[in-house]
């Protein structure tokens, strides 16, 4: 309902508050879509790191579980944040995707490395080897999140554009503000997706279970 | 194609994989739900064989 409620509020600022870019025009305003699912994404990556870690250092039962779905859900809003940013740059810079911007390669990376996370999984047998090696790989996985984040401000070509600077956001309050619940509908839409999905595989899990117990 | 166009088609595919995303996930709990079912109904079939009846045990009892 939050993650509704406040989406909603996003679209509505974002199509009759905030103004249209002088520079890029109307097509800026994928900004307020495509930068919170890439923020998203790394946060559920960095989540399902802290999750995998979790698992290593104290074995907490279910955790193997939450960095998985997190996991999942940083691939889900990673592709949105890809398709998003493909649109945008078509519209801006007349390409699909530009090879030669080291952030947008950098940010397909650290997407597809998550990406063969499920199929690491998919080639182990469940069970205790599994959980293990895909923590640890979720885990080296993290590294990538900084190196991708800063990659935007130390490119040399200067494709992708800097919003978020030194001295602070270069935009105006109404857009920082649309940024800002736009951000906040999109974390709130994946926390919520996380919790559905994650009480989706518990309830699977137990299913499973029950059937053993029951032959 | 205009910069709206692009706008549109960006918004667009956002709302269409959160959609493909939320059938996905009502399809696997639908399944869930027969699977839930048919075990509940196993079980019920398994005790209703297993366990005595009420007269079975009353005789037990006399006897």
């Amino acid at each position: 309902v939050l993650a509704a409620a406040l989406l909603g509020t996003a679209v509505g600022l974002v199509f009759f508050f905030a103004p249209v870019d002088a520079d890029q025009g109307i097509s800026q305003k994928i900004f307020y879509i495509h930068v919170p699912c890439a923020l998203t994404a790394y946060a559920c990556f960095a989540w399902g790191a802290w999750k995998a870690y979790v698992h290593l250092w104290k074995r907490t039962p279910g955790a193997d579980m939450e960095s998985y779905v997190a996991i999942h859900q940083g691939v889900i809003f990673g592709a949105l944040t890809l398709l998003t940013g493909s649109i945008w740059a078509k519209a801006s810079w007349g390409h699909w995707w530009v090879w030669s911007s080291r952030q947008l390669v950098l940010f397909l990376v650290l997407f597809l490395f998550y990406a063969a996370y499920f199929m690491l999984r998919s080639s182990i047998e469940p069970g205790p080897a599994r959980a293990n090696l895909s923590a640890v790989y979720a885990i080296f996985g993290v590294a990538l999140i900084p190196v991708s984040f800063l990659a935007i401000r130390l490119a040399e070509d200067f494709v992708h554009p800097v919003v978020f600077k030194r001295s602070g956001p270069a935009m105006t309050g109404s857009m920082f503000l649309t940024f800002c619940v736009a951000w906040a509908g999109v974390l709130a839409l994946a926390a919520a997706f996380y919790h559905v999905e994650l009480a989706g595989k518990r309830l699977d899990a137990r299913v499973r279970e029950l059937r053993e117990l029951l032959r | 194609m205009s910069g709206g166009d692009y706008l549109a088609a960006a918004y667009l595919v956002f709302l269409l994989v959160i959609l493909v995303y939320v059938a996905i996930i009502g399809l696997k709990l639908a399944r869930l739900d027969r699977d839930l079912t048919s075990l509940v109904e196993f079980a019920r079939r398994r005790s209703e064989t297993a366990s005595p009846t009420q007269e079975e045990r009353e005789e037990s009892r006399v006897g």
